[in-house]
């Protein structure tokens, strides 16, 4: 049917075969471009990211004889008592970290728009140095800073009535402690992306509503917020996925805290634990694929609605 | 300010009945301003500064940790420079660690990240490119799969791809490392946007029609044209690679093989500075530790510092979408 009306519509426009067998020549040649070009990329696609997902959800549904057992590594998991645990304490601390850098980090680049250009870009120098230090340097410095006995603020640790290191670092502490460490290392470079964000909205348009009277706040909150959204949800995309990943943190604060912040603090440790220390690989696929799916799930829901990736 | 002023003009008005004096509304109506202004703009400088206490305070500290001896840490000021002696001597017992494995994991770290950084350029700019500009069956697909892999959290790959590489006997090997590393799909989603956006297909349609071939399209015209997404690229993958901590963590077993971040780890858990049972490396008390950060960090630093401006520009790039 479908040949037939395609040999129909050919008779009816009477277009010489050739030129069509020239048209598709053509374009496979363009897609055999298009090919040769993601080509190398495919490959270490496949091979460092396809691969070793389906190789983990292949673990996570089989025993360590390779048979398979459903979902049997998954309730294993989730039964083990530092399960629960590891995802409260990822839970409280992504709600103080993205809330603190939503606001923050919106705030300041908004504050630092269109005033003193000089003071502004200095400022957003200062605030995005510490990105250097992002990894371990980050963590080992912050110990430093929390450690009443060296802290530059020792003053203020001692204020907040915290005379050792050992009474900061208590686990309850832990999500302000990760909080603040990772909002000083990532807080600038996206206050740098904001600012250059709010540099792209029209001068027209915030002039035109300075002019039907609105004051700085009605501007931020309706037209400089709104259009900045994509970048907001973009941001809360990657920093989600970066803090629902944690494992250098907790375990670098874990090691300096001698054993009072346990080994298996975050879910991606427990996996790690897993996998190292009770050689159960399955186990420790079946986690890894939890975190992947809790990933996925978030940024599924933020690509649709934000807008951002309607690129074509 | 205004209660006072609102009075003032009701008395005048009242005593004469002529229309108050033009000059003296704005005048005042612009004092008040003024005063709003001025307040509000020295909160704004109090919360600025405040802000740049909190980023600026650590990064000093550390820079000075090393010039002091562990003792002159605790009891003097904290912004005061020790003395060079002293940060020569800090040198010297961080270098002597382990027979310079601290200059081994510096050598390390430069070895994976470079080559990482040069397997990731001369593979995702040409993605990039072929995602924006070319039309080809699944190119939609490979798209969707990148964005997902970009998001995705990375280390979640780290166990899976472990067991990969160990099935690869690739274990414990510079490859083990480099290849991970060098897939790096977020290199892939700027170049992408980078060539979506900012280069005009017509401009492409153009030079094919002066004979270019697609490669030499991409080599004469689009590459010239990507100078800042392939800083952008690299800046970013470069950082990655140098600051990531548990892909070695995993794959890398012995000491000499490690990277500095995972150098760094080691430092702190085997030597008295956090951990005063510590039994190895008794010279490395807290301004060595604090030496070794600085020099772990140092890299990065200077790129931060040298390619302010071509970030910021890149950053704009896409930023600059429709």
């Amino acid at each position: 049917m479908a040949a037939e009306t395609a040999a129909a519509r050919g008779r009816l426009t009477r277009r010489p075969r050739r030129d069509r067998g020239g048209d598709r020549a053509r374009s496979t040649l363009r897609a055999r471009h298009g090919y040769a070009f993601v080509g190398a990329y495919l490959v270490l696609l496949i091979a460092f990211g396809v691969l070793p997902t389906g190789y983990a959800i292949y673990l996570a549904l089989t025993n360590s004889t390779g048979q398979l057992v459903g979902l049997g590594n998954f309730t294993a998991v989730a039964h083990d008592f530092r399960f629960a645990p590891a995802f409260e304490h990822i839970a409280v601390y992504l709600v103080i970290w993205l809330v603190a850098l939503v606001v923050l980090v919106v705030g300041l680049a908004l504050l630092l728009h269109g005033r003193m250009r000089r003071t502004a870009a200095t400022l957003r120098f200062v605030y995005y140095l510490p990105g250097a230090l992002a990894g371990v340097a980050g963590v080992l410095v912050w110990l430093f800073m929390l450690d009443p006995t060296v802290s530059p603020v020792g003053w203020l640790l001692n204020g907040l009535g915290f005379t050792s290191f050992a009474q900061v670092i208590v686990p309850a502490h832990l999500p302000v402690v990760l909080a603040l460490m990772a909002f000083w290392t990532g807080a600038g470079g996206w206050i740098v992306i904001m600012y250059g964000a709010l540099n792209n909205i029209p001068d027209d348009l915030i002039e035109a509503a300075r002019i039907d009277g609105a004051g700085p706040f009605q501007i931020a909150r309706r037209i400089q917020i709104p259009m900045l959204r994509k970048w907001i949800a973009y941001m809360v995309i990657l920093a989600f996925a970066t803090g629902s990943q944690l494992f250098v943190e907790p375990q670098l604060v874990g090691e300096a805290s001698l054993g009072a912040v346990s080994n298996s603090w975050s879910p991606n440790q427990l996996a790690y634990l897993y996998a190292f220390q009770a050689n159960n690989f399955n186990s420790a696929a079946a986690l890894s694929v939890d975190l992947l799916v809790l990933g996925l799930v978030c940024a599924a829901i933020i690509v649709t609605r934000s807008g951002l990736f309607d690129v074509e | 300010m205004r209660a006072m002023s609102v009075p003032a003009r009701t008395k005048t008005g009242t005593a004469v009945p002529a229309p108050p004096p033009r000059g003296r509304r704005p005048r005042e109506g612009w004092s008040v301003r003024r005063a709003r202004v001025a307040t509000a703009r020295s909160l704004l400088l109090v919360i600025f500064a405040l802000f740049a206490a909190f980023f600026l305070i650590p990064v000093i500290w550390l820079l000075l940790a090393p010039t002091k001896t562990d003792n002159a840490l605790v009891q003097s000021n904290p912004f005061t420079f020790g003395s060079l002696h002293e940060l020569g001597l800090t040198w010297h017992y961080l270098v002597t660690f382990e027979n310079g494995a601290m200059l081994l994991w510096l050598r390390n770290s430069a070895v994976y990240s470079f080559g990482a950084l040069a397997i990731t350029l001369v593979t995702a700019i040409p993605a990039g490119y072929g995602l924006a500009l070319t039309e080809f069956r699944g190119r939609r697909l490979l798209l969707a799969v990148t964005l997902v892999v970009m998001i995705m959290p990375a280390s979640a790959l780290v166990l899976p791809l472990f067991l990969e590489i160990n099935a690869a006997h690739l274990i414990g090997t510079i490859w083990s490392v480099i290849l991970p590393m060098s897939f790096y799909p977020f290199g892939v989603y700027l170049a992408y946007i980078y060539f979506s956006s900012t280069i005009p297909r017509d401009l492409l349609a153009a030079a094919r029609l002066d004979g270019c071939s697609e490669w030499g399209v991409f080599r004469h015209v689009a590459v010239p044209l990507a100078r800042p997404v392939v800083a952008l690229v690299a800046f970013f993958s470069f950082v990655a690679n140098w600051n990531n901590f548990f892909l070695p963590f995993v794959m890398l077993p012995s000491s000499n093989q490690y990277p500095v971040q995972v150098g760094l780890e080691n430092l702190l858990s085997s030597t008295p500075s956090f951990n005063p049972a510590a039994g190895a490396g008794l010279d490395i008390t807290r301004p060595e530790l604090a030496l070794a950060m600085v020099l772990a960090i140092a890299p990065v630093l200077v790129v931060f510092l040298f390619s302010q401006r071509a970030l910021v520009s890149g950053m704009l790039a896409g930023a600059t979408k429709e």
